[in-house]
């Protein structure tokens, strides 16, 4: 029951984010959105372990914490607009 | 204990929500920034902190996602924000711009 209460209102907030992904006038806001929509998943994959009852879950959100930190950093400078000195 | 990590989880989940309904409803990107790296921050520690106390075995893994998440996300956060200021037309209803003097421009002051 509280897991159906949880996963709803974490749905409801990815479904925010997806929208202002899909609508976003610039690309800064797709990007800002992405990186909600992350950290939004982080905490799924910790709901799905708790769920399950099996720790590996925990492993692959720390893997996705790191990917999804360096993918809102390479956007971050694809924005700005420097691409070959960092 | 069972009914203290369930208000863990409520707690982040309806600050998820709250950073979703922020980035959704936020007239410009700066807003947007904010409410959406602050309150999902503070909702993944709430989540996380929940899901460690139903299960005690592995709060190290999940002291570990935390501490990555507090240091990750505000260096993520200040690197959109400063590609944003360089790439998109600013609102034009900015207080103080500090950023310009620093990156060459001559000072104006709009207080």
């Amino acid at each position: 029951m509280i897991n159906i209460i949880v996963f709803s209102l974490i749905g409801l907030g990815v479904l925010f984010a997806v929208a202002r992904l899909l609508i976003g006038p610039t690309p800064a806001d797709r990007v800002v959105s992405l990186d909600t929509f992350n950290i939004i998943v982080i905490g799924i994959i910790a709901l799905l372990a708790n769920l399950f009852k099996n720790s590996l879950y925990l492993d692959i959100a720390i893997v996705y914490a790191i990917l999804a930190f360096i993918e809102t950093i390479v956007f971050a400078r694809y924005l700005e607009g420097r691409h070959g000195d960092c | 204990m069972e009914i203290v990590s369930y208000v863990f989880m409520i707690i982040g989940g309806a600050f998820y929500l709250l950073g979703g309904l922020g980035i959704l409803r936020m007239p410009d990107t700066f807003n947007r920034i904010q409410a959406g790296t602050k309150a999902t921050t503070l909702g993944a520690f709430a989540l996380l902190i929940g899901v460690g106390i139903a299960n005690p075995d592995w709060i190290l893994k999940v002291l570990l996602i935390i501490i990555f998440i507090a240091i990750s996300n505000p260096i993520g956060s200040s690197a959109l924000a400063k590609a944003t200021y360089l790439s998109s037309e600013l609102p034009n209803n900015l207080v103080q711009d500090d950023l310009h003097e620093l990156l060459g421009g001559k000072k104006h002051d709009t207080n």
